[in-house]
C-alpha cells in the first residue's frame, strides 16, 4: 500500500480502479502511463499471481490504480483468472477500465463482454487507435459506447496518446455523470435463458446474494456460472445452500441442456457469447481498406521461416546470452574491484595482524556478502533489458513457436528454452526468467531442474580439477562430458517431476503470436528498474543473511591466539578452518564422504560451495594451506577461462599449479571426476535457492531442490566412485 | 460428416470453417476462449520450423496450436 500524508487523505477523495485485459493488449503500458514511476510491485493475497497498484492525483481524486493479471476470460480456469474476477467481485472497483486491443478487437472482446455481465462501472480502453487505422478497422465509438453501456475512450497507449481523456472518462463513471443506459445484454438463446431463469429464481428465493455484503453482483450471472459449472461458485453456493430442490433444478437443467443440444452446457454459452460479440462487432465496425501491407505478416515470414528460423533463432539466442553475461563483465569486475578496494580501507582501520572479529565480520562477512548480492546486478539489470525487448517486441512467443517441438519432449513448454540457456551464465537470472512461463507447473520444473545445467560458478572447479588429472588429449572431452551429463539429468529431471510432482491435465499449448511491435523505452526502463529493485529486496537480503551464517562457520569456534604461534599465515588459516564449525562438520561426514571417495579435505571445500560454487577452489587452497591470496577462485567467467588457460600452459607454476600437484598426490582422477560430478549435482548455492525461494513463493521449494538435489548428487557419486573403483578405471594417476 | 477434417490436415494457406470442437474441461475451454468456436473460419499459416507446432490466422490474430490440440479442432475445408 501506498501511503499519503494524512493531510492528502483528507483533501482528496479516493477511488480504486482496476485494469483488466487480454495479455498483449497494452494494459501494462496504459498502467505506466496512467501511474508513471508511482508503482508497487507485491503478490495479490495469498497467491503467486503478482499484483501491482500505482496512484495518480487528479482534480480533487486520489486514483489507486490496480492492474489484474492478463486473461482472455473470467472463467475460473486459471488463477490468473480467478484472481481478476475475485478482485472484481470482493474488492468492488469503483471503476473497472477494459483495455481493448483495437487490432484484434473481437477476441478482445470476449472479455469485454464478460466484464459487462459482472455488471460493474465499467470504461472502455478502446486502444492501438493507430494500428486500427492501418487494418482499415473504423469503430463507431457511441455505438460501442451503447453497445457496452461503458464509456469508450480511444487511445495509442505506446505514445501516451488519450491517457487524459480516459482519466476524465474515470472521472466522469465515478461522478455517475455517465449515464449508463441499458445495454442489451447478451441473449443465451430461449432454452438457456430459461433454465437461466428457474436458477436465478431459486438463488434469489434462498437469498443466496447479500446486498450489503460485497460478493456476486446478480443472480442471473450467478445461475450462468451455474450452468457453466464455474468450479468456484458452484462450491460456494453449495456450502451456502443445502436445499434440495436447488441441487436439483441445477442438475435438472444441465441434463436438459445436454439431452437438446447434445453439447456440453459451457460450450453452448461460450458460442452464444461469441455469437454475441460478433453481432456488436458487426454493428459497430466498418471495414475499409488497409492502408498498406501488414509490415508484422512480412517480418514473420523471415523470422520463423522453415529455413531461416531456427538459424535466426540461434543468432539471437547468442546475443541474448552475449548482453546478459559478456556485457555484464565489465560492471561486475568494477563492482569486484570496489569491494576489495573496500575491504583494504577496512582493514586498514585496524592494525596489521590484529585479527580481531569485528574485522573478520565487516570484511569477510559483511562486505563479502553485500558484494555478493550486487554482483548479480549487472547481470539482472541486462537480463530484464534482454527479456524485456524480446516480449515488447513480439519475438518471445516465436522463440517459443520454433523451440516447442524440443522442449515438448522433455515435458516443457517453448517457452523454458531461454531460461534453460541462460542457465549456462548463471542460475539466478536464469531462475528469474523462468517469469516468462504463464503456467505454474511449467514454471516449477524449470526452476527446480536449471541448476543442473553447469552455470559460470562451476568453470573454475572444473578448470582445477580437468588439468590436475587428465592428460592433455583427454581434457576436452571431459569437459564436454561434464555439461552434457549437466544437460541431461535436467532432462531426465525434468520427465520425472512432469510425471509425478507436476502430472495433471495438460495445459493446452494455445500461445497468441502477437504482432511485431517497436517496445517503448519508458516501457523497458521501468521493468528493469523494477526487477532489479525486487532482486535486491527480495532475493539480496537472503543471501546476504546467508552469506554472513556461512563466515560463521568458517570461523567459529576460534583458535586461542597460543595455538597459532609461530605458524606462518596460511598454517594459521588451515588450522583455523580446519578447528572451524565447517571443518568439524567436513571431519564429522567423513563416513559419508568415503562412499564417494572423498576425504575431510574435500568435504570442508564442499561445505563453502553451499556459499557459491567457486568458493570450492579457494577453500581447497586453504587446507591444502597454499600461501593466503594465492589460490583464489577467478572470480567469474572469462577471467577465468583466461587465468585457467594460462595455467594449462605452464602447469606448476602458479599456486593453481601447486593446488594441482597436491591433488594429484593425494587423489586418483576417479575422485577429481567424482568432485565434479557431486559440485555439478549437490545443492544449489545460496543466491540461487533464494531466487527459487522468491520466485516460486515458497522456502518449500528452495528446500526441496536442495536436499533433492544433493541427494541425487550424492547417490550419483556414490555410484560412480564404487563401479569405477572396482572395475579399477581412473583409479591411477596418469 | 462427409468433408470433416481436423486442423491438421489443412495445408498451410488453406482456410477452413470450425465444425466442432473436442475434448473437454480446461482444455476445451481455453480453445473457445480463444475464439475457436462453431463457425469460425481459420486459416493455416505455417509449420514451425521443426514441424510442430503450426500457426492459424482466425478473428484477425495469430496463434500457435500443437498437434494434438489442432487434432481435436473438426473443421470443413473452404475453397
Amino acid at each position: 500500500m501506498i501511503n499519503l500524508p494524512k493531510k492528502d487523505r483528507l483533501l482528496y477523495k479516493t477511488i480504486t480502479v482496476a485494469l483488466a485485459g487480454n495479455p498483449n493488449s497494452g494494459k501494462t503500458t496504459i498502467f505506466n502511463n496512467l501511474t508513471g514511476s508511482h508503482q508497487r510491485v507485491g503478490n495479490f493475497p495469498g497467491v503467486t499471481v503478482e499484483s501491482k497498484e500505482g496512484f495518480l492525483r487528479h482534480g480533487s481524486y486520489r486514483i489507486k490504480v490496480v492492474d489484474l493479471p492478463g486473461t482472455y476470460s473470467l472463467s475460473a480456469y486459471s488463477l490468473e483468472e480467478i484472481v481478476a474476477r475475485n478482485f472484481i467481485i470482493h474488492q468492488r472497483p469503483d471503476v473497472v477500465v477494459n483495455i481493448v486491443d483495437g487490432g484484434n478487437l473481437e477476441r478482445n472482446l470476449y472479455l469485454s463482454v464478460q466484464l459487462k455481465e459482472l455488471n460493474v462501472p465499467l470504461v472502455i480502453a478502446l486502444n492501438m487507435a493507430d494500428e486500427m487505422k492501418k487494418k482499415g478497422i473504423h469503430v463507431d465509438c457511441a455505438a460501442f459506447s451503447r453497445f457496452m453501456g461503458a464509456a469508450v475512450a480511444p487511445t495509442v497507449a505506446t505514445r501516451g496518446k488519450g491517457t487524459d481523456k480516459l482519466i476524465e472518462a474515470i472521472i466522469q463513471v465515478t461522478e455517475g455523470n455517465f449515464a449508463r443506459q441499458d445495454a442489451p445484454r447478451v441473449d443465451y438463446g430461449p432454452e438457456i435463458e430459461n433454465e437461466l431463469e428457474k436458477l436465478s429464481g431459486l438463488i434469489e428465493d434462498q437469498k443466496l446474494i447479500k446486498p450489503d455484503v460485497p460478493g456476486p453482483i446478480s443472480s442471473r450471472w450467478l445461475a450462468l456460472k451455474l450452468l457453466e459449472k464455474d468450479a468456484a461458485v458452484t462450491e460456494k453456493l453449495q456450502g451456502q445452500t443445502a436445499n434440495p430442490a436447488f441441487q436439483e433444478q441445477l442438475q435438472l437443467s444441465l441434463k436438459h441442456l445436454m439431452d437438446i443440444f447434445n453439447e456440453e452446457p459451457d460450450t453452448l454459452i461460450a458460442e452464444q457469447r461469441y455469437g454475441h460479440v460478433h453481432g456488436m462487432y458487426r454493428g459497430m465496425v466498418s471495414q475499409g481498406l488497409p492502408s498498406r501491407v501488414n509490415i508484422s505478416d512480412q517480418i514473420d515470414k523471415v523470422l520463423t521461416n522453415r529455413l531461416l528460423g531456427l538459424p535466426i533463432f540461434a543468432v539471437l539466442m547468442y546475443l541474448t546470452f552475449w548482453l546478459v553475461f559478456t556485457l555484464g563483465e565489465r560492471p561486475m569486475q568494477w563492482i569486484e574491484i570496489g569491494q576489495g578496494w573496500l575491504s583494504q580501507r577496512v582493514m586498514l582501520l585496524w592494525p596489521a595482524d590484529s585479527g580481531t572479529l569485528l574485522r573478520s565480520l565487516i570484511v569477510d562477512g559483511v562486505i563479502a556478502g553485500v558484494g555478493g548480492v550486487i554482483v548479480f546486478l549487472p547481470n539482472i539489470v541486462l537480463l530484464f533489458l534482454a527479456l524485456s525487448l524480446l516480449e515488447d517486441t513480439g519475438y518471445m512467443a516465436r522463440a517459443a513457436f520454433i523451440m516447442d517441438r524440443l522442449m515438448k519432449w522433455v515435458g516443457l513448454h517453448g517457452k523454458s528454452f531461454i531460461p534453460m540457456l541462460l542457465g549456462f551464465g548463471c542460475s539466478v537470472p536464469a531462475i528469474m526468467a523462468t517469469r516468462v512461463l504463464d503456467n505454474r507447473r511449467d514454471r516449477l520444473t524449470t526452476m527446480l531442474v536449471l541448476p543442473l545445467i553447469s552455470c559460470g560458478a562451476r568453470f573454475p572447479i572444473y578448470m582445477l580439477i580437468i588439468p590436475a588429472f587428465f592428460p592433455q588429449s583427454q581434457r576436452a572431452p571431459v569437459m564436454y562430458a561434464i555439461y552434457i551429463i549437466g544437460v541431461v539429468l535436467a532432462v531426465i529431471c525434468a520427465k520425472l517431476l512432469r510425471s509425478t510432482l507436476f502430472r495433471g491435465e495438460l495445459a493446452p499449448f494455445i500461445m497468441e503470436l502477437p504482432p511485431y511491435r517497436l517496445p517503448t523505452t519508458r516501457a523497458v526502463l521501468i521493468h528493469m528498474g523494477q526487477r532489479s529493485w525486487l532482486y535486491l529486496r527480495k532475493a539480496g537480503t537472503i543471501i546476504l543473511a546467508v552469506s554472513i551464517i556461512m563466515w560463521a562457520v568458517t570461523t567459529f569456534p576460534r583458535l586461542p591466539a597460543q595455538k597459532t604461534a609461530g605458524l606462518t599465515a596460511p598454517q594459521v588459516r588451515q588450522v583455523r578452518l580446519n578447528n572451524s564449525l565447517a571443518g568439524r562438520l567436513g571431519r564429522g561426514l567423513e563416513p559419508a564422504l568415503k562412499l564417494m571417495g572423498f576425504d575431510w579435505k574435500i568435504g570442508t571445500a564442499l561445505i563453502g560451495t553451499f556459499a557459491a560454487k567457486e568458493v570450492f577452489v579457494a577453500q581447497m587452497g586453504i587446507v591444502y594451506s597454499l600461501g593466503e591470496g594465492q589460490v583464489t577462485a577467478p572470480a567469474k567467467y572469462k577471467e577465468s577461462v583466461n587465468s585457467a588457460a594460462k595455467q594449462i600452459h605452464s602447469p606448476g607454476l602458479s599456486a593453481t599449479g601447486h593446488l594441482r600437484d597436491r591433488l594429484r598426490e593425494n587423489y586418483s582422477p576417479l575422485v577429481g571426476f567424482c568432485i565434479m560430478l557431486f559440485c555439478l549435482i549437490a545443492s544449489p548455492c545460496v543466491a540461487t535457492l533464494a531466487a527459487i525461494r522468491r520466485e516460486s513463493g515458497s522456502w518449500r521449494w528452495a528446500a526441496l531442490q536442495s536436499l533433492g538435489l544433493t541427494l541425487i548428487g550424492f547417490v550419483l557419486t556414490v555410484a560412480v566412485y564404487q563401479i569405477g573403483h572396482l572395475l579399477q578405471i581412473g583409479t591411477k594417476t596418469v | 460428416m462427409k468433408d470433416e477434417i481436423s486442423l491438421c490436415d489443412l495445408a498451410p494457406g488453406e482456410q477452413a470453417k470450425i465444425i466442432r470442437v473436442l475434448g473437454n474441461g480446461l482444455f476445451k475451454q481455453r480453445l473457445l476462449e480463444m475464439g475457436l468456436v462453431k463457425g469460425q473460419l481459420v486459416r493455416k499459416v505455417k509449420l514451425a520450423p521443426l514441424a510442430d507446432p503450426a500457426e492459424f490466422v482466425i478473428k484477425d490474430y495469430h496463434v500457435s496450436l500443437r498437434r494434438e490440440e489442432a487434432q481435436e479442432v473438426l473443421v470443413a475445408r473452404l475453397p
